[in-house]
């Protein structure tokens, strides 16, 4: 008998990577290796500017009136409404987008780059674009909104929904993008084993598929969610700026910057909190996995 | 259930086309190089690859029938299936690993679980119910696999290279394992593999596939005995000679003639085992009638002997003792004298 050994060919292995630690950039273990200056001062210069105005908004803020003006009805009113609508919008893009996802990474049906560059566009359109584009189709003129009317009587402008529409509309691509890069990372040939553990496609996608993405699909809920909650073009544009029925925050602080300086930066530091604590939140849980 | 399958697909530079056909309770192990199609065979009968053309029957059932149009998709076939790296769901703890197929057929949690937890037991791995496969070694995942495509009583079992993940020691102890659950096993079972060893210890029938076709099919046995190609002779250490049989010689394509016990006449294959081959330091005389000079290529540790590949007007494998070979003082580029008795030559018509 011949030795095994020799008969087992490396480049033929397909077995995925033991870690994936092994993926991960590898830092130089040379000691004392220094960040030159060119890029040093660069990276310093771009980290006081990101973190500055955030420094500047908590120096600025009224702390000494702040629970008092945090108290005020119309401050709980448009953090409740963002709050309700940034998660509905998120819950849309999950039906919608994993679908869409799904469909981007795993089916072979022709114009699929077509399909992820339309799917994207909302990522680079300006929001008031987006705004302005819902407004025509779905405003009580316009293509669908006007036999939403007709029909139902019904119409979506200036509405809580159309807030959930501009919001989804605006960061359903940040799910996709994610969703679909957790896919196409993931080994494909689990749902061949679920399918021949008798599992059909559906059953494979929520038994096999789903469970083992769901980092990427927490992760881009999470930016989708973040996205939503600051979102400001499409939803003035296409849901008005109502108090209580669609004012949201972004809304509520534009507002306010103009008639009351102080009860902006309140509002903003209430922003800034809600997104610190999410993002602290889901990072040690998510974000580092996908 | 027994299998037939009949079949070719073109997939890419593949060009497969087979004929296969298993008994109930028997093993047929697919035994052949990398890439000559083994597991485009195995992917075929799970129904994960449509053929082109032919017709896939187990039992009474037709799996597949292009022509007619027919093509039971995987989750529909009574097959279950032991992948080359096991895949087992990360995400489920083992039991719910095993459990997963009678699931999908809509059985209770509980009584699932309550299923899989004997199949637990029954592959000695009963205290790691809970576990997640991501902390098991590779013999146990390959066990938790086995258990989890048996679960459903399949009628056909495929298993693709289900030892190659596992280091030696391990190996020897799972390949005794899984001898005894397939010998347990009543359905028709199908191995891919690459390595004679487990081919013989697994096998009822095996069947070798070299660049999409099945070249020898035959007991295991006989199928190490009589290589066909050159591919299994290797595989198995023999030399493999084609020639002319002119009676009780066998004149070679390259003109030489091997001096055989047999009278053989026709086409025919001569095999000479590499413990039969005899190395001496100066041309021999006496007994053996088949003496060539030879040159040693290269050596290599064969277990307790030293296994010299020859050149020279016959190609040849020898295995000596360590002993014999340090004695000898051979190394590669050693000009030496190869002898072999008529009747260690095996001859059998092409």
């Amino acid at each position: 008998m011949s030795d095994p050994a020799i008969l087992y060919d490396p480049a033929l292995d397909t077995r995925p990577p033991r870690s994936r630690r092994s993926r991960r950039t590898r830092r130089s273990e040379v000691s004392g290796s220094r960040v030159p200056l060119a890029l040093l001062l660069p990276a310093i210069l771009g980290i006081a500017f990101l973190v500055l105005p955030m420094v500047g908004l908590l120096i600025r803020a009224p702390w000494s009136d702040l629970l008092l003006r945090l108290a005020e009805p119309q401050v709980g009113q448009a953090l409740r409404l963002s709050l309700i609508t940034a998660t509905m919008a998120t819950v849309v893009s999950m039906i919608l987008g994993i679908p869409i996802a799904w469909v981007l990474a795993r089916s072979n049906i022709r114009g699929r780059s077509i399909l992820r560059a339309l799917v994207t566009v909302p990522l680079v359109l300006p929001p008031v674009v987006g705004g302005v584009a819902l407004f025509l189709v779905l405003g009580r003129r316009g293509l669908i909104g006007s036999w939403l009317y007709e029909t139902f009587g019904f119409s979506l402008p200036f509405t809580t929904a159309a807030v959930v529409i501009a919001e989804t509309f605006v960061a359903m691509p940040f799910l996709i993008i994610s969703v679909e890069g957790a896919l196409r990372a993931a080994d494909a040939r689990f749902e061949d084993a679920a399918a021949t553990l008798g599992a059909g496609g559906w059953s494979t996608f929520r038994r096999v598929t789903l469970p083992m993405v769901a980092p990427g699909v927490a992760a881009g809920a999470v930016l989708c969610w973040a996205r939503a909650l600051g979102e400001f073009g499409a939803t003035i544009t296409f849901a008005g700026n109502f108090p209580g029925t669609t004012q949201t925050m972004p809304l509520a602080v534009y507002l306010a910057l103009q008639n009351d300086p102080q009860a902006a930066i309140v509002l903003s530091l209430v922003l800034l909190a809600v997104s610190l604590a999410t993002l602290t939140l889901l990072r040690e849980r998510w974000l580092t996995r996908a | 259930m027994s299998l037939a399958a009949q079949f070719a697909v073109q997939r890419g530079s593949l060009d497969l086309e087979v004929d296969l056909a298993v008994a109930p309770a028997h093993v047929l192990v697919l035994l052949g190089p990398n890439g000559a199609g083994k597991s485009t065979v195995l992917r075929v009968l799970a129904g994960l690859l449509r053929p082109d053309a032919g017709r896939i029957v187990l039992g009474d059932a037709v799996l597949d029938e292009p022509a007619a149009g027919r093509h039971v998709p995987p989750y529909e076939r009574p097959v279950g299936m032991v992948f080359q790296d096991y895949l087992l769901f990360p995400h489920l703890s083992t039991v719910d690993n095993i459990a997963f197929g009678l699931r999908s057929r809509r059985v209770p949690k509980a009584q699932a679980r309550t299923a899989a937890r004997v199949w637990l037991d029954r592959v000695g791995l009963a205290e790691y119910a809970r576990v997640k496969p991501g902390s098991l070694s590779g013999g146990q995942s390959q066990r938790v696999a086995l258990a989890r495509a048996l679960i459903g009583s399949p009628e056909l079992l495929l298993l693709d290279e289900p030892l190659a993940a596992l280091d030696a020691r391990t190996k020897l102890e799972i390949r005794a394992d899984l001898r005894r659950h397939l010998a347990e096993y009543g359905g028709a079972t199908v191995v891919v593999s690459h390595d004679p060893i487990d081919a013989m210890a697994l096998a009822d029938e095996v069947a070798v596939i070299e660049r999409g076709r099945v070249v020898q099919s035959g007991p295991p046995g006989e199928v190490a005995r009589r290589p066909r190609t050159d591919y299994v002779a290797r595989l198995i250490g023999l030399t493999l000679l084609a020639g002319t049989g002119e009676g009780t010689q066998v004149r070679l394509e390259s003109g030489v003639a091997v001096a055989v016990a047999e009278p053989a006449h026709g086409s025919v294959y001569v095999a000479i085992r590499p413990e039969a081959v005899a190395i001496y330091p100066t041309q021999p005389h006496g007994s053996p009638r088949n003496v060539w000079p030879a040159r040693v290529a290269s050596a290599t540790p064969h277990g307790s002997a030293v296994r010299c590949d020859l050149t020279g007007p016959v190609p040849l494998t020898a295995d000596l003792t360590a002993t014999a070979f340090a004695e000898l003082g051979l190394a590669p580029g050693s000009e030496i004298w190869a002898t072999v008795k008529a009747h260690e030559v095996d001859v059998y018509a092409r």
